[in-house]
């Protein structure tokens, strides 16, 4: 299952004009606020009537202005987790998770219901009403409630921004159980580069109305040339597996044939995880260097060099763990002589790497 | 009950009987209103606004007469409702007709009110998960609007309770038919040495308006605490 999506849209200066693919999995609309993702997911919905466009779940047309199609967001059968729940105040949590149920053409079975409720933990709030539940249960609630009406994609825009850090670890879980056990196509918005971190399947980086840029997650975020929230912002991702907890509190991974230390992360040896590795938080050095206290010292050729307006440079270097952005200065770049194909050594502080980076 | 005679007494009875089904009949009006005022944009919504209010600040003696004039029996209204079996002139269905009127705008306001306090993301929410427009406003709208529509409905009752203006000049005040509690009270003290009777309807009216209101703020805080999710 595929969503392609192609709009344009006017309103008070701001221009949008995008298109996109969002395939199988989570589909990161990844910007800053103001860059257009809530617009584009209303778009998608039907809560937004765009000037132009064409939306189509693979075949299934759900919006072409040129052939004056526009399905009512009720015949779409997309399910919507808004930012702020938005869960119906009448009803108790049971009602809520069964109220789309009564509207889909193919209802989902009693025994789908008790599943969703057993993965999203749900069991003890399905009498209370939302005005009893905290922000994490009552987002909770609406992915259920969503899941529930048998949606043929799930959409999400910004589910997390309202919670708290403790509350974003409670949710961000269940997202990925979405994506990797209900199978559900998601297309979710957010300003947070550990969210997509962690989620995305596709990236899809927003800026000012316009895609800067598009593709399988590790790829778009390991491009230097993609900063679509700053280049504070920016960091690449590795994919490593979990091989030991050390008796010191930490937790030696492996990517690519190379060892990572982290400080401790949960899970079993074994477990797949992902690595954020935030561009700022590398050195690079020519030589590999002795003597340091750093435990992470990778091994790359270096990809691209993107200078930055200040005296900054982003620098992308291919190493066996993937690839890795570093964001050192032009002087810098300069005096190692740094170049595409020029051999050299990132070096990463094992601390430097925040829980919530890795999942 | 002897202190109320029997006149006193299908007063009350038929006052109880207008009332209420003024409040019925006004309600899916009311409703429509509201609605239209709360949610649409359309030309002429300026007018409707107005002509809504209109009974509030006419002199009910005025809303009467043009009642009297559109429903009377030459009435162009009158005459092709009687067609039809339906005849409001001087009859108990004319005070109703009359009550209704004259309580649209506090029942239109009621309600108006709540339907703006409804957050539309609720309706987005309910239409994303696959309602249609009419089950999205009777599963979210019209349960979230509940207390608007009883705190309307019950200001309306009392308001038909009270109403004699409109009713006295449309309907006239004929014992048994369309004598309400007001028109009654006042009949009573046109004739000497009624005084005494009139006193006792004035108690019953003086009752039956805290009774309402009491019912008003027990239902409505009932309801607005089911519908608030606490």
């Amino acid at each position: 299952m595929s969503l392609s999506v192609a709009l344009a849209h006017r309103f008070g200066g701001f221009a949008l004009d995008v298109a996109f693919e969002a395939p199988a999995g989570i589909t990161v609309l990844f910007g800053r606020s103001g860059s257009g993702k809530s617009t584009i997911v209303d778009a998608v919905a039907g809560l937004l009537r765009p000037e132009l466009g064409r939306v189509a779940l693979d075949g299934r047309v759900l919006l072409d202005t040129a052939a004056g199609i526009a399905l009512p967001p009720h015949r779409r059968r997309l399910g919507y987790v808004f930012q702020d729940g938005r869960l119906f105040p009448h009803l108790t949590v049971r009602q809520n998770l069964g109220y789309g149920r009564r509207f889909a053409p193919r209802p989902a079975p009693a025994a789908e219901m008790a599943r969703v409720v057993e993965m999203l933990g749900l069991g003890p709030l399905l009498e209370r009403r939302p005005g009893r539940l905290s922000g994490g249960e009552k987002q909770r609630v609406a992915i259920g409630r969503a899941l529930l009406a048998s949606p043929d994609m799930i959409l999400a825009d910004e589910p997390l921004a309202a919670l708290d850090e403790a509350r974003k670890a409670e949710i961000l879980p269940y997202f990925e159980r979405l994506r990797d056990e209900v199978a559900i196509p998601v297309l979710y918005v957010s300003h947070s580069a550990a969210e997509v971190a962690r989620l995305a399947t596709t990236v899809v980086a927003l800026s000012d109305g316009r895609v800067v840029g598009q593709g399988p997650a590790l790829e778009v975020l390991g491009d230097p040339m993609v900063t679509p929230t700053g280049v504070r912002d920016v960091g690449a991702v590795l994919e490593a597996r979990l091989v030991a907890h050390h008796p010191d509190g930490l937790s030696e991974l492996e990517a690519g044939g190379l060892p990572l230390l982290l400080p401790r992360v949960a899970g079993a040896a074994g477990r797949r995880l992902r690595v954020r590795i935030a561009a700022q938080d590398v050195i690079l050095s020519r030589a590999r260097p002795e003597g340091l206290s750093a435990l992470n010292i990778l091994p790359g050729t270096v990809d691209a060099i993107r200078p930055g307006d200040g005296p900054g440079a982003l620098v992308s270097l291919r190493t066996p763990a993937g690839t890795l952005l570093a964001r050192v200065t032009r002087r810098s770049a300069q005096a190692l002589g740094l170049a595409p194909g020029v051999a050299c050594h990132a070096v990463v502080k094992t601390v430097a790497i925040a829980p919530g980076d890795v999942g | 009950m002897g202190w109320l005679g029997a006149e006193a007494w299908s007063a009350i009875l038929l006052s109880l009987k207008v009332s209420f089904w003024a409040t019925l009949g006004a309600l899916p009006f009311g409703l429509l209103a509201a609605y239209a005022l709360a949610r649409w944009r359309f030309p002429g919504r300026g007018l409707l606004n107005g002509l809504v209010h209109l009974p509030l600040i006419l002199p009910p003696v005025v809303t009467g007469y043009l009642l009297l004039l559109a429903f009377g029996t030459r009435g162009p209204l009158g005459a092709a409702l009687a067609e039809v079996g339906i005849v409001f002139a001087f009859r108990w269905t004319g005070a109703a007709l009359a009550a209704a009127i004259m309580a649209f705008p506090l029942m239109v306001r009621a309600i108006r009110l709540s339907l703006e306090a409804v957050d539309p993301g609720l309706e987005q929410a309910s239409a994303t998960l696959g309602a249609p427009p009419w089950r999205v406003f009777t599963t979210v709208t019209l349960p979230l609007i509940l207390p608007g529509i009883l705190a309307g409905a019950i200001l309306a009752f009392a308001k038909a309770m009270g109403e004699f203006g409109a009713t006295i000049t449309f309907v006239s005040n004929i014992p048994g038919q369309t004598q309400t509690i007001p028109s009654a009270i006042y009949a009573f003290l046109q004739v000497p040495g009624a005084e005494g009777a009139a006193l006792a309807l004035v108690a019953v009216s003086v009752v039956v308006a805290l009774a309402a209101l009491a019912l008003a703020e027990v239902v409505s805080r009932r309801v607005a605490r089911r519908v608030s999710g606490a």
